[in-house]
């Protein structure tokens, strides 16, 4: 998996490339926006008139998903043990994700340049680090909850596992590319030695690292609901699990909808820092 | 102040051999040459006869793999920024400005922050490059890129500046500019410097001495002093009986070589 998404960045970034320069052809910016809403208007209007109305629909209509999610966000509606508890379950989850992920840059960014740069290391980590790779993240579940118990500390271990190897990979990636002239211009110029981790090998590797904390998010958010769904009271994951076992569908969906929001959210976020911090690449948008 | 007796470079029957995919491959045989303090040095010879390998060398980047690379009589045991290298694809580091650029040397040395500030100030007005000082290294030209090179190695108190072809990527008129440029900075600051090109006029304008260098393996062949006056006329007549004679020097051994 994590092989398919390691060629996935440029390939997504020639794409949009592409894309834009077409959709600005369509009409500058207010027509690319339309053209953006197009799309999933048209799903909402299709789910609307396939399901409203209908007595025995197993998916309820749009509208009573944006009920629920109301009500669960600020409540009033319905006032059962799901109203106004959104912003806990939310909390929840943000923590999990950002503890787990956090503790993944910790170790797969360092581990990732030494194994990058000292040959030594490399050869000692990187086929155990390999073999292990191919396991799914959710193979590892029923071992995390032997090991961990069944709990949140469980889901903060896919977590960390999830976002581990994504930022691991790009990070050796991204220092296995750094150009070797860059090396001898500075030890020329007196910076030599392990000094060279933080003058040249990290911020030239920084925007194949960006790449993969990208992608080490993304991960996250999924492996957190699979994480959330065995023995955890709050969280996101938790709540899916839950109405779906009270045929609560449109609190199903609604849960959903807040999972891709955050891991949208949290995608732009990591976005504008990379554009702040990879201003001097001409390669990075 | 008396001239030092000691050369400030020399290289003492140097050879060197790659191991190259199993096979070895002679770059240098026997190479030997005295660089002394303030001299402006040409290698001159064609691709693959082992200029390249020389200068890195020099620098410290390669160690012979017999005979002695010595600077101020000790041997070179790794690149030193007394020792700055220009390269031809400049290497220039593309997340620092002009300015990070040419202060990396004194920052990773650990100079105070006003000086660095100071010096770094002082190199890219002395290369003309103040309304860029902020650019990326992206943003600007080839011409401008080896001026931020050479700035960084003089900014680093270099002592020797050993270049690579370092014009050759750049057209005509850009390169001319610069060779008149880097001669000014030479003459004004007393630097020694060992330049390769394939280029014989840039050799005969630049060079007080040309070392002329020949393949198969790769050897020094000979030397030859210039006493022209500066700034040279490259439509001069001695100006271009030099480059004929240079010329003829460097076919012999192609003839040789063909024989
Ligand atoms: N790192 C290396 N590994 C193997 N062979 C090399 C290496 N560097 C140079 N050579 C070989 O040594 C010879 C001289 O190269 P070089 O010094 O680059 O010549 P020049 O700069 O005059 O063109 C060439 O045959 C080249 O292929
Ligand atoms: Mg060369």
């Amino acid at each position: 998996m994590s092989i398919v998404m390691q060629g996935a960045p440029p390939a997504m970034r020639g794409h949009g490339r592409v894309s834009t320069a077409r959709l600005r052809a369509l009409g500058g910016r207010a027509g690319q926006v339309a053209l953006a809403l197009a799309f999933p208007a048209a799903i909402l209007t299709g789910w609307h008139f396939a399901t409203a109305g209908e007595a025995y629909s197993l998916v309820p209509p749009p509208a009573e998903v944006a009920r629920a999610f109301w009500d669960l966000a600020f409540g009033g509606i319905n006032d059962d043990a799901f109203s106004q508890t959104l912003l806990t379950h939310v909390l929840a989850s943000v923590g999990r994700v950002l503890g787990g992920f956090g503790l993944a840059v910790l170790a797969a960014l360092p581990l990732g340049l030494l194994i990058g740069r000292v040959p030594f290391v490399r050869q000692m980590l990187d086929p155990t680090l390999q073999l292990l790779r191919p396991i799914p993240v959710t193979a590892w579940l029923p071992l995390a909850m032997i090991l961990f118990g069944i709990g949140p500390r469980s889901a903060f271990f896919l977590v960390f596992l999830g976002a581990f190897y994504p930022i691991l990979v790009n990070t050796v990636f991204g220092v296995r590319a750094v150009e070797a002239r860059l090396f001898e211009a500075a030890s020329m110029l007196g910076c030599k030695g392990p000094a060279q981790f933080a003058r040249v090998v990290l911020p030239a590797s920084l925007p194949a690292i960006f790449t993969g904390l990208r992608l080490g998010l993304g991960f996250a958010w999924v492996v957190i609901v699979i994480g959330e769904m065995t023995g955890v009271q709050t969280g996101l994951g938790a709540i899916i699990m839950e109405a779906r076992q009270l045929s609560r569908t449109e609190i199903v969906i609604a849960g959903m909808v807040a999972i891709g929001a955050l891991g949208f959210i949290s995608d732009r976020l990591v976005m504008l820092l990379g554009r702040r911090l990879l201003s001097w690449s001409p390669n990075h948008v | 102040m008396s001239e030092p007796t000691i050369p400030i470079l020399e290289m003492r029957n140097v050879s060197k051999t790659f191991d190259f995919s199993g096979q070895r491959i002679q770059a240098l045989s026997g190479a030997s040459l005295t660089v002394r303090k303030g001299e402006f040095i040409c290698l001159i010879g064609a691709s693959g006869c082992g200029k390249s390998t020389l200068l890195r060398i020099a620098a410290g980047f390669e160690q012979p793999t017999s005979g002695e690379a010595l600077m101020w009589g000790k041997p070179i045991d790794g690149p030193d920024p007394s020792r700055g290298m220009v390269f031809q694809d400049y290497g220039l580091f593309p997340w620092l400005t002009v300015r990070g650029n040419i202060g990396f040397g004194l920052a990773a040395r650990g100079r105070p922050k006003a000086e660095i500030q100071d010096t770094v100030s002082r190199y890219v007005d002395m290369v003309g490059l103040g309304k860029f000082a902020d650019a990326w290294p992206h943003q600007l030209s080839g011409g401008m890129k080896q001026r931020v090179a050479i700035a960084r190695v003089l900014a680093n108190d270099a002592e020797v500046v050993l270049m690579d072809e370092p014009f050759g990527a750049l057209d005509a008129m850009t390169r001319d500019r610069l060779q008149d440029e880097l001669l000014e900075l030479w003459a004004s600051t007393g630097l020694t410097v060992l330049f390769v090109t394939h280029s014989i006029e840039e050799a005969v304008f630049l060079s007080d001495r040309v070392v002329a260098m020949s393949p198969g393996p790769g050897r020094i062949d000979s030397e030859l002093q210039l006493d022209l006056p500066r700034p040279r006329d490259v439509a001069s007549p001695t100006f271009n009986a030099i480059r004929g004679d240079l010329n003829q020097r460097l076919h012999s051994h192609h003839a040789r070589r063909a024989a």
